[in-house]
């Protein structure tokens, strides 16, 4: 038992449909009490989804707990293979049903003889996993599932010939919810086209398990984010030896090196077939110089300024890792301390940021993430909303990095974070942080802009009239952005009625009286 | 069109496949309503992160709320609860130093059948701090009921008053000017969480006819809980305290005034109205005063006289909503509503029915444990002017060109007596003024043609 007030990552079942919700025509079946469908919600609200999310609850009430839930959850599968058609349906566990312990593995058996759907259950630990790794199994799951019912020899010996004509991709990971995951995707599009390289699938997000089938027909596959996609990745490579890029291209260091990741796949390939080798030298040159601003902005005086200023990085491990390299490497930004609430993923983590922070920290506790921040005192951090809103505690600007995030990181406009549109976003996104930073402490030097005590936003103070204790008291209890507005209007009637003393009915009568 | 038209009040019910907040999100409101508690939420990660979502920025302002989050040890008893909870007790006594901390109970320390109740007693003497018990899960109850379970654990600490009121006048001397202001000897005791605003405002509307409000539960510290017993009245601010209206007749001997709720200038009306008489009160200027209130919502009547509703149902005020709005020349097609106490809400159930008679619209269906899917088909047939949802549901009812309003502002606004009857129809006629503003822009469908769910047009 422990004591927690805030978490980096969801539960386990919210991976599990947040990778169900981004394929087409996929329904996920929570099994869970009244109130555990705030997913819903989540999708809703945040990325402001049209539909309704495919997802819905087989309900454990009193009932289930005495009886069982017998018939109730194959009754619920076959009732939305009908309303819906789904291509897959899949059975989501939640904390309350792992410890059941019902055998929801059969009730999926049974179902799936009945269906026209496929039916699946997911299989993740509440106990075990978080959101961030129940996504990336449950995604392996899925594409196992499509993958694993072909025959065993179309997909060894005839892997050659069913490789595309020209070279192609699948990328593998984008999905709801994302940390800006769909400018991403469109800036990852925009890219390959430059490389003319093809899009064989982008899984999960809008794809369609009927098509995971053909998923092998790529030549290799790109892992953006390495939270989720690498299980994927590393089975189709075991089962159909398809190499992978697993490299972030963020900042234009990386971005450099991905595209020479994709190049010699490429030429490997071709080797054997009479496509042309590529070269792809040229094109970085290019957009490193000029279409992405970020190689100029590190060398233009704006940056310069920036050199030795302290920050801390926090975030997931692939958007913490690849700040805290652009930060040290490509700007000139000490790193005082850079760290990830990935646990799982420490190993790697670690051996990324070696030589680009002074210190590590691998936590998912955020009073220890509050702590460490307000110890080195950063003229600028770099983190999740958690960290955005340790910052404003402590003074200290926040640029937003990483999920968890509240709705104003799912922006309208286009923000990508990879890519050559990516470095000009997150060199922005840093440059505005510092800069306000350093407005700030001018002002605070110098007294600020104006001023500052306002004791009243009235001209006059003296407005001859008496507010008694009680009126005064509740007065204070009047939330503050409201609270003038109902002091100007109630010693408006009063004045208006000659009244000299204000009392507690003299304001609620006020109230009445301006309401119309 | 297939929607059956009711001469009489019927309740069905359906599925129960609805969304609905966990009754733990109680919680938030509480917190801030009862100023020196400390709420310890025994659940798993599930629970933490739909707190954490469902209340956004309140998380960030240290609130007095925290989870006891259940790791696998303590699933299968490799650890001992009791000792658990005791540490993080006394951690939260250093911490915060609470008058009280109330432990809410989860689906799964319903599962792993968790002794709270019985540990509470023990480590409440152990530590020298109140602990409460409240069993707000999701197995048994919806959003609001979570309030309903925690007013009920606290009802059982409210102090006796000391000597029956009777025999208090002949013993105490109680001043005089006091005796001459208010009619009401025996005490009246309100139940529900309000604003501190809303409440003083009610009590200023029952002092108007003389009656004094000797207090509320919960009050805004635990430690000026009311006293209740025998000969004390209560009388409920909203629909969905059922449990602790039964705890406070049945466990604390209290006499209920059962009375529709004071939501909108109707209700408040036949709420002072009910109270009034008990206490031997004749009610004065009544009449006029909401008749009043109905002469400065005209603007906003004018707004929403015609329109239709539609309540897909998750918070219980849906009744006293739906009466309020026929009230207001609105027609209402459903009223979807978690959970009917027939018995608590009998008042309001039969101003519901007066109200449509006098409205000339029949009584609208109410379903219980309503079925979304089945709700969405039948929002699709009627093509109501306003559905009254959950944000589950509220985008995409909006890009199929339904007008929706969030139902859980409901919740949080302040809805309550006759100066808020204003903020009710403000919420209500919001997404109808919008439409209007947005009007002459055309695409009021925002989905591609072929999904089967597209609606008007």
């Amino acid at each position: 038992m422990k004591l927690a007030y805030w978490m980096y990552a969801g539960p386990a079942h919210i991976g599990t449909l947040r990778v169900a919700s981004s394929f087409k025509n996929v329904h996920a079946i929570m099994h869970a009490p009244l109130g555990d469908d705030y997913f819903n919600v989540m999708r809703s609200m945040l990325e402001r989804e049209r539909d309704f999310t495919a997802a819905s609850s087989s309900i454990v009430d009193r009932h289930v707990l005495a009886h069982g839930s017998q018939e109730r959850v194959v009754d619920n599968i076959l009732r939305k293979d009908k309303e819906e058609r789904p291509d897959l349906i899949i059975l989501t566990p939640t904390c309350t049903s792992s410890i059941l312990q019902e055998d929801l593995q059969n009730f999926v058996y049974r179902a799936s003889i009945i269906s026209d759907s496929n039916v699946i259950f997911a299989d993740v630990d509440h106990y075990q996993v978080n959101e961030i790794q129940a996504a990336d199994r449950t995604l392996e799951q899925v594409v196992r599932y499509y993958l694993d019912r072909l025959d065993r020899c179309y997909r060894q010996e005839k892997l050659d010939q069913f490789l595309t004509n020209a070279p192609s991709v699948n990328i593998i990971g984008i999905f709801t919810l994302g940390f800006h995951n769909q400018h991403d995707c469109r800036e990852l599009r925009r890219l390959l086209r430059d490389l003319d390289i093809g899009i064989n699938q982008i899984i999960p997000e809008g794809g369609s398990v009927e098509d995971l089938k053909n998923l092998p027909k790529a030549w290799f596959n790109l892992i953006p984010y390495r939270e989720v996609g690498l299980m994927t990745a590393m089975y189709l490579n075991k089962e159909y030896g398809m190499p992978y890029i697993s490299t972030a291209p963020m900042g234009a260091v990386d971005m450099a090196e991905w595209i020479r990741q994709i190049q010699k796949n490429v030429n490997t390939l071709t080797l054997s077939s009479s496509i042309k080798r590529v070269d792809y030298e040229h094109y970085i040159d290019g957009q490193t110089r000029f279409v992405s601003q970020a190689a100029w902005f590190s060398r233009s005086i704006d940056c310069q300024n920036l050199t030795g200023k302290e920050t801390v990085v926090f975030g997931d491990a692939t958007h913490a890792a690849s700040i805290t390299k652009i930060l040290a490497r490509e700007m000139g930004i000490r790193v005082s301390c850079s760290g990830t609430y990935c646990k799982h993923d420490a190993e790697w983590f670690k051996e990324q940021i070696q030589g680009f922070c002074d210190e590590i920290l691998i936590t998912d506790d955020h009073a220890e993430v509050g702590y460490m921040i307000a110890q080195m005192e950063p003229s600028a951090i770099f983190g999740t909303q958690m960290e955005r809103h340790i910052g404003k505690r402590l003074d200290i600007p926040c640029g937003v990095i990483s999920a968890p995030v509240h709705i104003q990181n799912f922006p309208l406009g286009y923000r990508p974070f990879l890519g050559y549109e990516g470095t000009n976003q997150i060199a922005d996104l840093v440059y505005n942080s510092f800069a306000l930073g350093m407005e700030d402490h001018l002002l605070d030097i110098f007294g600020g802009h104006d001023t500052k005590e306002v004791i009243t936003k009235s001209l006059s103070t003296d407005t001859g009239l008496i507010w008694n204790p009680e009126s005064r008291l509740e007065l204070s209890k009047i939330p503050r952005f409201v609270r003038e507005k109902v002091k100007i209007n109630t010693e408006k009637l009063a004045r208006q009625k000659g009244i000299e003393t204000i009392t507690v009915e003299v304001m609620y009568a006020s109230k009445e009286a301006f309401n119309s | 069109m297939s929607v059956k038209v009711y001469e009489t009040l019927t309740v069905e019910c359906e599925t129960g496949n609805y969304h609905t907040f966990c009754p733990i999100s109680c919680v938030s409101w509480l917190y801030q309503k009862i100023e020196d508690s400390f709420f310890l939420v025994v659940g798993t990660k599930t629970c933490g992160y739909f707190l954490q979502n469902a209340l956004g920025v309140m998380i960030f302002a240290e609130p007095r709320y925290a989870m006891a989050e259940l790791e696998e040890g303590d699933i299968s008893a490799q650890l001992n609860d009791y000792e658990g909870l005791k540490r993080l007790c006394i951690q939260i006594k250093k911490d915060r130093d609470p008058s009280v901390i109330i432990w809410i109970g989860t689906c799964t320390t319903e599962i792993i059948k968790m002794d709270l109740e019985g540990m509470a007693p023990k480590l409440e003497w152990e530590i020298g701090i109140p602990i409460l018990v409240a069993r707000a899960n999701g197995l048994d109850y919806a959003f609001t009921q979570g309030e309903d379970t925690v007013l009920a654990a606290m009802a059982h600490r409210c102090p006796e008053p000391e000597l029956f009121v009777r025999e208090r006048k002949l013993t105490i001397s109680i001043k005089k000017h006091e005796l001459g202001e208010y009619a009401n000897s025996p005490s009246l005791v309100l139940f529900g969480s309000l604003p501190s605003n809303v409440a003083s405002q009610l009590n200023l509307e029952l002092k108007r006819q003389s009656i004094k409000v000797s207090g509320w539960l919960p009050a805004q510290r635990y430690t000026d809980l009311p006293s209740l017993g025998d000969g004390v009245y209560v009388c409920g601010v909203n629909p969905f305290l059922s449990r602790t209206a039964t705890t406070l007749i049945r466990r604390k001997k209290c006499e209920l005034i059962g009375a529709p709720f004071p939501i909108g200038p109707d209700g408040t009306r036949a709420w002072i109205e009910k109270i009034c008489p008990v206490f031997g009160v004749e009610t004065q200027g009544l009449e006029e005063r909401e008749e009043r209130i109905w002469e400065s919502l005209k603007d906003y009547l004018d707004l929403v006289r015609g329109k239709s509703v539609f309540f897909m149902g998750d918070n219980l005020l849906e009744v006293s909503l739906a009466r309020f709005l026929i009230r207001c020349g609105m027609i209402v097609h459903e009223i979807g509503i978690p959970y009917m106490d027939k018995r608590y809400q009998a008042a309001e159930l039969l101003l519901l029915q007066d109200t449509c008679i006098k409205m000339c619209v029949p009584i609208p269906r109410i379903v219980e444990k309503p079925d979304n899917s089945n709700q969405i088909q039948r929002i699709r047939e009627l093509q109501p002017d306003l559905a009254i949802t959950g944000m589950a549901h509220a985008n995409p009812l909006e890009a199929r060109g339904i007008s929706t309003k969030w139902s859980v502002e409901f919740t949080f606004a302040q809805i309550h007596g006759f100066a808020n009857a204003r903020d009710v129809l403000e919420l209500v006629t919001r997404p109808l003024r919008r439409q209007k503003n947005l009007e002459d822009l055309g695409r009021t469908t925002l989905v591609i043609k072929k999904n089967k769910f597209k609606m008007s047009q």
